[in-house]
């Protein structure tokens, strides 16, 4: 894209895409850091967690300030409005995964170290595993406007889905095995639907790209996993 | 033009045939003025390149495009007042309800009350408000007194200028503010009772406020008559028209909806223009 007649509409907008990449790296660094300190369980590293959140909400308050001078300074138009209304709409879904990080390291001091679930914990990491890389290339797919890419994490969300509803019934049958295990069982049934919703944000994100690209919204109906929600507990007689 | 992937320049091609309602994809558009393969000439000089475009009946069509794109002299074409000056001539079809006003037998004056216009600078004559409105009714109509007051009652209100002058009539029409005098102009066009009109920059010689009146009395009339606006002001052909045309170096470059030209444009030309990448 050719610059702007005005130097500073394009320093504008480069800040805005500055600042939304920042809380990018952060909300990245949040998801890798919570599930280590789950995983590890480890607590200094879980504070942090929570600290950095701090961070990135008021790095979204920066965008949001940022994207609103703008628009009273410069209206934009065409590709410029959906660069500003898209960078307000990423900022919000990155908050947003932040918080569920954060929701994640908070509950890092509440698990039972006595009791090893070794193999749901792995499932977990997997999961976030898939998130972090969902999260990334979503970033990715933003910082070079690649609409492929985008598109690869709109339809990506599904294997996500399907992680968490085997950690769901696997979690499920530890807690009928042994009322002990269901406190961890909970929280990190929690931990996984946190990650859950992450994914859903970053393919939110995807959605975003590709109105910014293509100039309208993203109507086809995305692939979807999750039948946690239909759920039933077959109980043995 | 660009619309719907048509890439023909050819006079004869009419792409904007193709153009759907913008507020209603269903419904029929009437063109009440038809542009038509439409060149014109300052000398030897071509300004404006086998251009096509509609002015839908009872819209807003807005033309936009940097200085000397010709979308001042497309305005001019339409109600024929180059004709006023040696040099310039047109050729091309524009038609109004149907009949090409570009033709010899064309009555100038009808035309001229047919299709009125207002330009950049107000241009109130140098009397007073009253005799501003009157004097282009008497050139077509004799109407008693009582009658003739009516009318200028009713242009006035039209030209949301009424309140301001009701107790000065009287006053010279160069005695209103740059505003005032402008809705003068307005008030003064809609008073013979046009069904075109054209208005060349209306606002950029007048303050936001003045601005903000004469987009309302744009709202206000458009239901009435077909108007066309040349103007620079992006966000003022966003505001009011329905259509938008663009134009660079006088070729008509894509012709639209508003709401889609100013978020999705299709062609590159346009979108660098309105978003300020221009050259």
């Amino acid at each position: 894209m050719t610059d702007h007649t005005a130097k500073a509409f394009d320093v504008d907008l480069q800040d805005i895409a500055r600042l939304v990449s920042e809380m990018g790296g952060l909300t990245e660094k949040q998801i890798g850091d919570a599930v280590d300190a789950l995983s590890k369980q480890d607590e200094p590293l879980a504070r942090r967690v929570i600290e950095i959140d701090a961070q990135v909400d008021h790095l979204q308050r920066e965008v949001e300030e940022k994207a609103v001078l703008t628009i009273a300074r410069r209206q934009p138009m065409a590709v410029d409005l959906r660069e500003v209304v898209g960078a307000l709409r990423i900022a919000n879904d990155l908050e947003r995964i932040g918080d569920l990080a954060k929701n994640i390291a908070k509950r890092v001091p509440a698990i039972d170290r006595d009791i090893q679930l070794q193999k749901v914990m792995r499932g977990v990491e997997h999961m976030a595993d898939l998130v972090l890389t969902q999260v990334k290339d979503v970033l990715d797919s933003y910082a070079r406007r690649d609409l492929d890419k985008a598109m690869a994490v709109w339809r990506g969300d599904e294997e996500i889905d399907a992680v968490n509803n085997s950690l769901f019934r696997e979690l499920l049958t530890y807690m009928m095995e042994d009322p002990r295990n269901i406190t961890l069982c909970i929280h990190l049934l929690f931990c996984a639907k946190n990650i859950e919703r992450m994914g859903d944000h970053a393919t939110n994100i995807a959605e975003t790209v590709y109105y910014m690209v293509e100039g309208h919204a993203l109507v086809d109906e995305r692939p979807k996993g999750d039948t946690t929600a239909s759920a039933k507990i077959a109980m043995r007689q | 033009m660009s619309i719907a992937n048509t890439e023909s320049h050819h006079p004869a091609h009419l792409p904007h045939m193709t153009v759907t309602h913008a507020a209603n994809p269903g419904a029929r558009l009437e063109e009440k003025v038809s542009v038509r393969g439409l060149n014109f000439y300052y000398g030897e000089s071509r300004a404006l390149k086998a251009i096509n475009v509609p002015l839908y009946a009872g819209m807003v069509t807005a033309f936009i495009g940097p200085s000397g794109c010709g979308k001042s002299t497309l305005l001019r074409v339409l109600n024929r007042i180059y004709d006023l000056y040696p040099n310039q001539r047109a050729e091309g079809e524009v038609l109004l309800d149907g009949k090409n006003i570009l033709g010899a037998k064309q009555d100038l004056n009808l035309l001229r009350a047919r299709v009125g216009m207002v330009f950049q600078k107000p241009t109130p004559f140098p009397m007073s408000i009253y005799e501003n409105i009157a004097f282009g009714i008497r050139l077509y109509e004799t109407l008693p007194k009582s009658e003739l007051d009516d009318r200028v009652e009713n242009a006035l209100r039209r030209g949301a200028l009424w309140d301001e002058v009701k107790d000065k009539l009287g006053a010279n029409g160069l005695s209103l503010s740059g505003g005032q005098q402008q809705r003068l102009c307005i008030a003064r066009t809609v008073a013979v009772k046009p069904e075109v009109i054209l208005l060349d920059e209306p606002c950029s010689a007048l303050d936001p406020i003045s601005t903000a009146k004469i987009e309302e009395l744009i709202d206000e009339l458009k239901s009435d008559y077909t108007i066309a606006i040349v103007t620079h002001n992006m966000q003022q052909a966003a505001r009011v028209s329905t259509y938008t045309a663009f134009m660079y170096l006088g070729e008509m470059i894509e012709f639209g909806p508003t709401d889609r030209i100013f978020t999705t444009p299709s062609d590159r030309r346009t979108q660098d223009y309105i978003t300020g990448r221009f050259g």
